[in-house]
Formats: structure tokens, sequence, C-alpha cells
């Protein structure tokens, strides 16, 4: 180990204490949410949390639970979330496979068609219409209109490419077909792309709001996001017509809600993300 | 001479008929995007049209006249006009400042996080810093909404640690007040996304070859003079397409956040041309109006990357293609 100047000292204190802050403040209101949505009516409104909860109950998610809308938006959301990503991580993973190809015809014309919708596309009016001239107002419209994206095609693309051609050529002289080939050599090689895009597409399939909220016309199908939104937009009135002497402030039923729509990118973001970076830099931003 | 040519070209289509038949499986498996992009990303462009049309939802795009240039003229001097350069302009200071403020923090935190050893410490701030990346816009505005909420019994605690610090006025409506909107709106952005941006800075300063930092320190450099001729040059490719990709969406400012942040109150100073789109296209029902402001949001837009894309080749021999 070297020895370390005193402007590096200095400078290392600083990006300690910088970084940590900012991860602080990155986190704090997650946690001040949760902390809000436990706490007492009282000790909230005489704005006593700051961090901790403080006269924990867990009344505001008895409500929450109670809330047939809630589950019904919740399962959707998974629905939406699991086939969504998987309709749209077979598109992209094929696709990608294909525009991998050097022999295929007409690849430069292909690769452009994709990468053009990057920089140009028909914008929101004319997307409208065309969703509600071809019916997509219910959840197999969402699941198959949606979702596949131009930038997570070429990250995927890069990776493929990277897969040796002698690997490639071997198999093939094996005569292996290309589903198996993509299948049994390209895919296992490629496990931190693929693990990062479907990271990618299930987190927009579970954040999925405008156009969710635009089609979507049966309250049966509504997703999470969108049913938030519109108990945010109505809380304050519907407290009105409560019992005043709840336990918990009414905006402990907002934090609630928000927490439980964060809960399962917290199970499962600690496992994908070690990916994630990695298969981002790989990709690159490259056309 | 023109039997040749035909020949030749018809040629050219057997032969290619007969590749993609000998190979027909690669072809199939490229042919469901290809048909997923032309059913939802090109199909919609002929839509376009109505931007030069006087649409009428029960003739369709094809029924209904064509009107020329008239939906864009009255955008620039019609009845919206107002309202329309009202969001131009909009749109171009809160991308300006977005990128005044949005674009150096997550360098900045690149650069920091290489300089932390313990690789303990900085996964976990890392971790912390990419994860509201991954909120919903639902979720970050309804956060926001309700920690600057200012009402009569109760009060946001982010609220009320700006009235302490005297950031702002105490008792001000700070989500009802047009004054704080760009703030807002940038700030939230930041938040949400600088640490998750600052991968690609962190990992293009990761791939710089270690000599360097040994020669400038042999040369007796202090920290500054190695960010600034090492650590700096060894990034710029990544910087110079961040910056394209960022002049590029200049005009493109994102509707959600924007939507789901605003009100009547703000439309002053928050109502951008995407939102502008939203309001008289989609929940009024000027589609045709909406559409020529979308399409001329685009082809600025378009322009714009076009521009800082060439501009890049000339000066850096760094394009995006």
């Amino acid at each position: 180990m070297n020895r370390l100047n005193k402007s590096e000292i200095i400078f290392k204190m600083l990006a300690y204490i910088l970084v940590g802050a900012f991860a602080i403040v990155a986190l704090y209101p997650v946690i001040y949410a949760f902390s809000a949505s436990i706490s007492g009516k009282l000790e909230y409104e005489a704005g006593k949390i700051v961090l901790l909860p403080k006269n924990i109950n867990f009344q505001v998610y008895k409500l929450i639970y109670n809330d047939k809308g809630f589950w019904i938006s919740y399962v959707n959301t998974l629905f939406y979330t699991v086939f969504g990503t998987a309709w749209s991580m077979l598109i992209s993973t094929t696709g990608a496979y294909a525009l991998a190809k050097k022999r295929l015809l007409f690849r430069r014309q292909f690769n452009f068609l994709v990468v053009f919708t990057m920089w140009f596309n028909a914008g929101m009016i004319p997307t409208y219409l065309n969703y509600v001239n071809m019916g997509v107002n219910n959840r197999w419209g969402i699941i198959f209109a949606f979702g596949v994206q131009a930038y997570n095609i070429i990250l995927l693309r890069n990776y493929f490419e990277g897969v040796p051609k002698e690997i490639d050529e071997a198999a093939r002289m094996d005569g292996v077909t290309e589903f198996q080939m993509l299948r049994k050599i390209y895919m296992p090689m490629s496990k931190a792309a693929l693990a990062t895009v479907t990271l990618f597409y299930a987190t927009s399939r579970w954040n999925g709001y405008f156009w969710a909220r635009m089609l979507l016309k049966n309250p049966m199908e509504l997703n999470l996001q969108v049913y938030m939104r519109i108990l945010i937009e109505n809380y304050r009135k519907m407290f009105d017509d409560m019992p005043i002497n709840l336990p918990y402030a009414t905006d402990a039923y907002i934090y609630a809600i928000l927490v439980c729509s964060i809960i399962p990118v917290l199970i499962i973001y600690p496992y994908i993300q070690q990916y994630f970076a990695r298969g981002v830099n790989l990709g690159g931003v490259k056309g | 001479m023109r039997k040749i040519e035909t020949a030749r070209a018809q040629n050219k289509v057997v032969n290619y008929a007969k590749i993609i038949m000998t190979d027909w499986r690669l072809y199939a498996l490229l042919l469901p995007m290809i048909i997923w992009y032309l059913l939802w990303m090109y199909k919609p462009m002929g839509g376009l049209l109505i931007a030069f049309k006087n649409f009428q939802p029960n003739l369709g795009i094809g029924g209904s006249d064509f009107v020329g240039f008239s939906n864009f003229i009255s955008l620039i001097a019609g009845p919206y006009s107002e309202q329309f350069w009202s969001a131009f302009r909009n749109t171009f200071l809160i991308s300006l400042y977005g990128l005044i403020f949005g674009f150096p923090i997550p360098i900045i935190l690149g650069i920091l996080f290489s300089d932390i050893s313990n690789v303990t410490f900085r996964n976990i701030t890392q971790t912390f810093s990419y994860l509201p990346h991954f909120l919903s816009e639902v979720t970050i505005t309804g956060l926001a909404l309700t920690l600057l909420y200012h009402g009569e019994v109760n009060t946001g605690v982010i609220a009320k640690l700006l009235f302490e610090t005297n950031l702002v006025p105490d008792g001000t409506k700070i989500i009802q007040n047009a004054n704080y909107f760009r703030p807002l709106y940038i700030i939230t952005g930041i938040w949400k996304e600088a640490g998750y941006s600052s991968i690609v800075y962190f990992a293009a300063i990761m791939g710089i070859s270690p000599v360097l930092y040994e020669a400038i320190k042999v040369d007796g450099g202090n920290k500054f003079q190695e960010i600034r001729f090492v650590t700096f040059p060894g990034m710029a490719p990544t910087l110079i397409i961040m910056i394209i990709l960022r002049i590029g969406k200049m005009l493109s400012v994102g509707y959600e956040r924007i939507i789901l942040l605003y009100n009547e109150n703000t439309y002053k100073t928050a109502d951008v041309l995407s939102s502008f789109v939203y309001r008289i296209g989609l929940e009024g029902s000027n589609q045709a109006l909406g559409a020529s402001a979308g399409m001329f949001n685009a082809l600025i837009g378009f322009a714009l990357v076009m521009g800082a894309n060439f501009i890049s080749r000339q000066v850096s021999e760094t394009s995006l293609w």
C-alpha cells in the first residue's frame, strides 16, 4: 500500500462523508415512510417522528389488509409483471440473438429499425390512438403491446456478440439448431445480461402507470400504481368520513400504501443488484 | 439493358429467398420482434398524419380532411399559443436546469465511489443510492407530495425542515406554489437517478489503467491534478456519450412525474410540451393539436441528437453511431 499524501487523505475523508450522506438521503424517505406508517397519531401530528417510529401500532396495515381493491390491484400487478416480463424477454432475447448474427440479411437495417425508436417515436397521441384502434383495453393488451425497449435489445445483442465464434461454429458442426444454440449456449453464457434486462423489464412493468391509467377501463384490471395514485388523490377526503379516534394519522395510510408498493422491490433487489452494474457496463450505450 | 437489370433484381430476390429458406430458424427468431416493432412503434407513426388533419374521431385518421399546416399555425399563433409557448419555455428551462444541476452530480458520485477503498462500505452505499431508481414515479411523487404537504393539522417532515432552516418561508404551500415546482422536479429527479447514473462513470473510472495513476503520483501530482489529468481524460468518451444523450433528450422532459406532481396552481412553471400534449390531446380532446405539438417536440429532439452527435464526432471521434 502506497503512503497517501495530504490531499489524498482529505479527499478520501470527503469521499466517505459525501457518499455516506448521499446514501442516507437516498434511503431516508423510505425509512421515514415506514416509521410514519406505524407511529401513533398524536406523535405524528406533533412532528415527533424524525426517523424512528413512536408509539408503534400496525392498525393502518389492517385497513389496507381489508381493502379488497388493494389486493385485486396487487395481484393484477403481479400478473402483469410476471407475464409481461416473460413476453418482453421472449421477444428481446430471440430478436437480439438474431441481430447478433453477422450473417443475418439486412442486419444493419433491422438494427436501425430498433435503434431509431430511441430517437424518434410517434408520440403520445398517435400511440394512444393506435392502442385504442387495436383494442388495447384489457389485461392481455397491456401485456403484449408494451414493454419491449430498444435499449434492452441492444444490451442483449452486444452481450451475445461477445460469445466466442469458435463455440458457435463448433456447435453448428454438431448439428445444433438455432433454438438449441440460443438456449443451451448463448443464454447460459449471458446470465448477467439476462438477469439485468429481466430486472429492467420487471421494474418497468411493476412501476407502469401512465398507459395503464389511460387504457384500462375495467376496475378489476387496474394495477397497483393506478390504484395507489387514485388513493393518494383522494385519501384526505376519504378520512373526513371516518371516526376521529383512529390510532394513526391520515398520512400514515398513504405511507403504508407506499411501503407496500416498495416491499417487493426491496425483496428482489438485493439478489439482482450484484448483476446489473456489470450488465449495464458490458452492454454499453453504443448503438 | 432493362431486361438484364430486372433479371438481376429477380435473381437477388431468389437468392434472398434461398438464404432465408435454408436458415429459416434464425429468421423465425427475429420475426416476433420485428412484428412487435412494426405494430406498436411504426404503425402509430402513420398516425402522425393527424397533425395535418382536422381529426374527427368518428371518421378516423384516414377519413378526416387534410388541413395542411393549420394545426401548427394555430399552435404557434392561435388560441392555444400562449399555453404552447409557455410549455415550450418550461421544457427548455427544466431541461437546462436539469443539465446544470443534474448532470455533474452522478459524475462527482462516480469519482467519489471510485475513491472509496473499503469495499463493504462502497457496496452498501452504492446499493442504497441505486435504490430510488427502481421505485415508481407514483411512489416517488406520493412521497414528495406527502413529505411536503402543508395543511391545517399536519405538515410533512421535509416541509417542516425547509421551514425551520428558512430555506422556504414558513407556511408556504410548496406543492401549490409555482415558484417551487422546478426545484421540486429537479431535486426529486436527482434523488431518483443520480446514484444509478453514477454506475456508468464509476465503471469508466474503474477501467482506467492503474499505471496512469502511479505515473502521476511519481510525478508528484496531488489528488486534484490526478482527477484533472487522469480521471477526466479517462472517462471522456463516456462523458461525451452521456452528454449527447442528455442533449438529445433536452426537449423530451418525461411527462409522468410532471403530470403526477403539477396542479392548476403550478401550470405556469410546470407545464412542459409533453404534459401540454397530454392535457389538450387526451384530457381535452383536441387530438390533432396535441399530435402536432408532439411532432414538433419530437422533430426538434431528433435534430438535437443529430446535431450533438455531429459536433461530438468532429471534436472527439466519439459518437453514438
